[in-house]
């Protein structure tokens, strides 16, 4: 039934816009297709979120369309979100979200996720989270940890901006060590929390660090974390997304920043553990990657 | 300059407060009246023949095919529209537009009063939509246009709106339309 909600009843299609006959006709649906959704088909398919009102040139927004354009199953996906500009993007998105209180995500997501399975049996349903380093790292730290110790089926993906952005620049737990920002003026004074080691001892099956500088790397990762949350457990995804806004890069200077720190803070660190391995190469051999 | 509608642009536009609540099962709501489902399926036939540039805003459950009732639903809106001599501005989804909506060929909940002072709507009716986006599309509407609203509704009704008919399915859709033919003929239209 899912992918019916998209279609337009004939007696309609005359008073629809452009857009929606679009989102019909020529999205990447799951359902109609042989091979994996991908980055590749982006610039000539009809994306899941095309506007936003982010600042622009914010690498959140290009990241975002990374992530929603690998999704493996996008009709069957429901994302869950946290507030922080992240979800100045959410209500725009043409698929099921919800948008948790602060720090709840992981705690709303292990709660759909339940149900769902429950109420649709026969069907995967797939419930990621979606929500900024604030969320995750630090308001929601105990949600998130306590998900992925009771080993919730369900991805965690945290748009690392090393700074609480849309709340005007206060320091969070990702904040790199001597970090100046507008609210936080005596600088940082302990490390950066490296939430993605957390992740890993709490018992994610899949974790990684990267930037959201390579598309298709993003895409990889996410359709990876997406399968593997499917049938093993919980995963987790820290992707440096920076905020040009608060550390003073101009629209176009975002991915050069991101590139920067592909080789520094964010230097790739991956792990999959030995029943992920094994799962992801069976999904490998049935065309699923 | 718009025309207000009859909460004005009070702090508090609803309905409830004005004691209005929506109707009993097997009634109606006509303004503040409770009545039989036959006398305001007439009159809603009136006003939308009779009042300028009469729409039907269609919503999401009756737009898209997702199962057998919303298909027929299609079909008997279209032949509704037909007989009442209405337009058709879709409300396809809640998204708010960003930076803004074209008015003139769509309705947005968020500010559903753009389309209506836009295209000069006196009379509409709003079907399909889900319920917590119609109070609150109804609810604009009534503070801030002075347009006829009309929902035509498949649960308990909206009392936000000036004319509310509840558990709208459709065999009751098919009723309605015949109820409009006859008006239609009544007034030589
Ligand atoms: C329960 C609760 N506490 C605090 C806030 C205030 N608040 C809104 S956005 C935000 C910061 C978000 O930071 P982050 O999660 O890093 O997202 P970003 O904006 O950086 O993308 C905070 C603290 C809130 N909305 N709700
Ligand atoms: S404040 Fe920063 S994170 Fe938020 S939209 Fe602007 S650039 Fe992006
Ligand atoms: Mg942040």
């Amino acid at each position: 039934m899912a992918i019916d909600i998209y279609k337009i009843n004939p007696e309609f299609r005359d008073i629809m816009p452009k857009e929606i006959i679009d989102l019909e006709e020529n999205a990447t649906w799951a359902q109609n297709r042989i091979k994996p959704r991908g980055i590749k088909e982006m610039p000539d398919t009809k994306e899941i979120l095309e506007e936003h009102s982010l600042c622009a040139g914010c690498p959140e927004s290009a990241a975002l369309r990374y992530v929603l354009a690998a999704l493996p199953c996008p009709e069957e996906t429901i994302i869950v979100n946290s507030t922080g500009c992240t979800s100045l993007m959410f209500p725009h998105i043409a698929l099921h979200t919800v948008h948790s209180l602060f720090g709840n995500q992981n705690a709303v997501a292990t709660g759909i996720k339940r149900v769902l399975d429950w109420r649709f049996p026969d069907k995967q349903k797939d419930v990621m989270v979606l929500a900024g380093d604030g969320a995750t790292v630090d308001i929601g730290l105990d949600y998130t940890l306590q998900s992925f110790f009771r080993q919730e089926n369900i991805t965690t993906i945290c748009f690392d901006n090393e700074v609480y952005a849309n709340t005007g620049g206060q320091e969070s737990g990702a904040t790199p060590k001597g970090q100046v920002f507008k609210m936080a003026p005596l600088g940082k004074k302990f490390e950066k929390v490296k939430m993605w080691e957390l992740a890993t001892t709490a018992g994610c099956h899949y974790t990684m660090n990267m930037t959201a500088s390579a598309p298709k790397a993003v895409a990889k990762a996410v359709r990876e974390a997406i399968l593997v949350a499917r049938e093993i457990g919980p995963t987790f995804l820290n992707i440096y997304t920076p905020c040009i806004l608060e550390i003073g890069l101009s629209a176009n200077e975002g991915l050069g920043e991101m590139k920067d720190q592909d080789k520094d803070r964010f230097a790739s660190y991956k792990f999959v553990s030995p029943e992920a391995e094994e799962y992801l190469k069976k999904c490998k051999a049935e065309g699923k990657l | 300059m718009a025309n207000q509608g009859p909460a004005y642009y009070s702090p508090y536009p609803a309905a409830l407060y004005e004691g209005v609540i929506t109707p009993p099962e097997g009634k109606a709501l006509l303004l503040e009246e409770v009545v039989d489902e036959e006398i305001a399926m007439r009159e809603i036939a009136k006003q939308m023949l009779t009042k300028e540039n009469a729409t039907i805003f269609p919503g999401p459950q009756v737009l898209y095919g997702y199962n057998e009732e919303a298909k027929k639903k299609a079909t008997l809106i279209k032949e509704m529209a037909e007989v009442l001599n209405a337009k058709m501005i879709p409300m396809y989804d809640y998204r708010p537009k960003y930076p803004k909506i074209d008015a003139e060929v769509e309705i947005n909940p968020n500010h559903p009063n753009l389309t209506i002072w836009h295209n000069n709507i006196k009379a509409a009716i709003f079907i399909g939509v889900h319920c917590h986006y119609a109070n609150v599309a109804l609810k604009m509407v009534r503070c801030e246009t002075d347009c006829y609203t009309i929902a035509i509704c498949g649960l308990s009704g909206h009392e936000d709106a000036m004319a509310t008919l509840r558990d709208q399915h459709s065999s009751e859709l098919e009723k309605f339309i015949k109820i409009a033919r006859e008006v239609k003929a009544e007034l030589k239209l």
